[in-house]
């Protein structure tokens, strides 16, 4: 025991001299001329207290003496999740429904703007979720398909005046070709070497975004993309049919809801389905899903485009409630964020995805103040998350141990 | 042809930063087959410890008076600083998770990279920093052709770091563990390599391979900044895979190849598109010959 303790000591000791020669350079030399130590010594102190803390319960926790705070905890969650279980499926979905439905009733806009931007990462997330999560492909540039919905809406708008439901599957259509497209030359690869190129796809879109001037603008983004509309009976006048544009904050939210609930139900529905099973198999093992006579390139195309056309329904949305789009929205940072959200929720798994995307999108908000550390927290948590939960908050109940990992 | 000549100079000066970065993707990939995600950002990390030092020293006016002096110090302390971050980097984030799959590195590199990018925006500061000038702007004049001091210094520094990497690989001790190590892990402890040490070693490497990289980039372009990392990593790493990953040589033609290909692309095809010539290039060897120009073998899950 004390053995364990003195050579985890001298490693954790180890581990603060070596962040203090990694931090000090940074803060302590200065380009006038000067070295300062105080600056380097101050953060490195912040951060060593707060690793002490952490240690501390750590070792409180190995010892069992938070047992008996967390054995009632305990207790109460899963008597929460027995309880939950036991509930009709229908009640429950219901109850979380009428939640979502009352909430811009009681809230601000500043929430309701938030509301949106879960609403929206729970679309791409689930979108990504068929890619990686049940195909078990990793796809770095997935981002590039949100690109393509919001701005194929965005031109057929500003272009021809279509409207946003109309362009909705023509959006959609056009994120599954240009799904088909990237897919079709990168899926003969696999793990990392998929990942990569996908990563390269992604970023030639949008460079193509970026620099083909005539048609998207270049940089400069594309301005006065109307809002989604509805047609509403007007009886002011005898009888009249009109439009109306949803601008209002929460008729959006409506809009976004609707999305995401489709999105729900259509991911579900794949994944229950002989299709996603199909996936699952091909995630499983690849070569044994051929010897069993699953068609595994059709279908890891197929994944590749289902995922593409519900990015495209999100990336609509985007550029009808933003009004306007840039190559700015669709960068690869985008891309690490949505398969974060997918990772931390948990791949494969729809509750969790979307209890991942409010853990990232929601939390920041909360913590407004601490906003520049944003995506250092981010990145770290990535890290921590996959050494210590690699199989997300709330794991996939069909999720098998990959067949590399048994090699090793 | 003299514009030919031209550009075949910018491509030989930028040729070299990819090769020397591709070989750190190189090496970790060969040793652990672990794509280092965090790779590009001790790349920038070396540009960024550049500047620091080399700013300190010139305003004390060392710089002016021992130039080369300072430019040899700063690199190197760079290079030790990029060595000291690699090893913790490979320390935290991938040795736990050897055994485990291989998503799950591939994910915890890429939060180590976003983590380190935002450490650096976070004590550098959002914006440019620029690089106090060392030599001269002047060089050489043939005819139209012109070859910079600085040009001429970036590739003497990349060829005398491919020499030594070379001699460090392919005639020591330590590199002919390296390679055994590569070549079977079990095997090689099995005959008393202690292969944690060999995989540190090669990240050290790699990182400050990727330092000295990123110096040059930082003195060639006149400043450095916090997302400097992202598009030559992916440049780089294109560079190893076509050369074939896991092969030294291979990465150090790689990478010349694709300073050319981007040189020549944006020269007479099409400046703003010259970032996609290298993605086009991943893309074609990776669907056509995945095992690359110098042909390193590749089993069926490593593609």
């Amino acid at each position: 025991m004390i053995q364990e303790f003195k050579s985890k000591g001298k490693k954790y000791l180890i581990g603060l001299v070596w962040l203090f020669l990694l931090l000090w350079p940074l803060l302590g030399i200065n380009a006038d001329g000067t070295l300062t130590f105080v600056k380097a010594f101050s953060v490195w102190l912040y951060i060593v207290c707060a690793s002490m803390i952490v240690v501390t319960i750590y070792i409180i926790h190995k010892k069992g003496l938070t047992l008996k705070l967390t054995k009632p905890l305990s207790s109460a969650r899963n008597k929460i999740y027995a309880y939950t279980a036991s509930m009709p499926k229908p009640l429950l979905f219901s109850i979380i429904g009428i939640i979502a439905f009352l909430f811009p009733f009681f809230t601000e806009r500043y929430a309701q703007d938030v509301a949106i931007n879960v609403l929206i990462y729970i679309c791409l997330g689930l979108g990504l979720n068929i890619v990686v999560g049940m195909a078990g492909l990793l796809d770095l540039g997935y981002i590039a398909f949100y690109g393509v919905g919001a701005y194929t809406y965005a031109l057929l708008n500003t272009f021809y005046g279509i409207s946003f439901w109309l362009s909705l599957p023509i959006a959609a259509g056009f994120s599954g070709i240009a799904g088909c497209i990237v897919g079709y030359p990168t899926l003969r690869m696999r793990g990392d070497y998929l990942a990569i190129v996908t990563l390269g796809f992604g970023e030639i879109i949008r460079i193509v975004f970026n620099n083909w001037m005539q048609l998207t603008n270049g940089p400069n983004g594309i301005l006065g993309i109307k809002p989604p509309s509805v047609i509403i009976p007007n009886f002011t006048n005898g009888f009249s049919l009109e439009y109306l544009y949803l601008k209002k904050l929460h008729y959006l939210y409506y809009v976004a809801l609707i999305l995401a609930i489709f999105t729900i139900i259509v991911v579900a529905r794949l994944s229950a389905s002989r299709i996603g099973r199909a996936w699952e198999a091909i995630r499983e093992d690849e070569t044994a899903a051929e010897m069993m006579g699953v068609n595994t390139f059709s279908l890891k195309l197929l994944a590749y485009a289902a995922g593409a056309v519900l990015g495209g329904i999100a990336g609509s949305f985007f550029a009808a409630r933003m009004r306007f789009v840039s190559p700015e929205s669709f960068t690869f940072i985008e891309s690490a964020m949505v398969l974060s959200m997918v990772v931390l929720g948990g791949m494969g798994s729809i509750p969790g995805i979307i209890l991942g995307v409010i853990a990232l999108i929601a939390l920041p908000e909360v913590f407004r103040e601490f906003e520049l550390y944003r995506m250092l927290a981010f990145g770290a948590s990535m890290t921590l998350m996959m050494l210590f939960r690699p199989k997300g908050i709330i794991p996939s109940k069909r999720m098998g141990v990959r067949s590399e990992e048994k090699e090793e | 042809m003299e514009y030919f000549i031209q550009q075949l100079i910018n491509g030989l000066t930028l040729g070299g930063i990819y090769a020397l970065i591709a070989l750190g993707y190189t090496m970790v990939y060969g040793i652990i087959q672990l794509i280092n995600f965090a790779h590009g950002e001790f790349f920038a990390a070396g540009g960024y410890m550049g500047v620091i030092l080399l700013s300190f020293l010139s305003a004390n006016g060392y710089l002016a008076t021992y130039p080369w002096l300072c430019l040899s110090g700063a690199i190197i302390l760079s290079m030790a600083y990029c060595s000291l971050l690699a090893t913790g980097v490979e320390k935290i984030a991938y040795k736990p998770l050897r055994k485990s799959s291989r998503l799950s590195v591939l994910l915890s590199a890429l939060g180590m990279s976003i983590f380190i990018q935002n450490g650096l925006m976070l004590t550098q500061g959002v914006y440019d920093k620029a690089y106090p000038t060392i030599f001269s702007q002047g060089g050489f004049d043939f005819g139209n052709i012109k070859v910079s001091y600085m040009q001429i210094v970036m590739l003497l520094i990349t060829i005398l770091l491919l020499i030594l990497l070379n001699l460090l690989v392919f005639k020591t001790r330590i590199g002919k563990a390296m390679r055994a190590t590569a070549q079977d892990k079990t095997m090689s402890s099995l005959v008393g390599i202690k292969s944690d040490r060999i995989i540190s070693l090669t990240f050290i490497i790699g990182a400050s391979l990727a330092a000295a990289a990123g110096i040059m980039v930082g003195m060639y372009y006149g400043s450095v900044g916090y997302t400097m990392g992202f598009v030559p990593g992916i440049k780089a790493f294109a560079a190893a895979v076509l050369g074939g990953i896991g092969n030294i040589t291979g990465a150090m033609i790689g990478g010349f190849l694709i300073g050319m290909i981007e040189i020549f692309g944006a020269g007479y095809i099409s400046s703003e598109y010259k970032d996609v010539f290298a993605f086009i290039i991943l893309i074609g060897v990776l669907y056509f010959m995945p095992t690359g120009i110098m042909g390193e073998n590749i089993d069926d899950t490593r593609v």
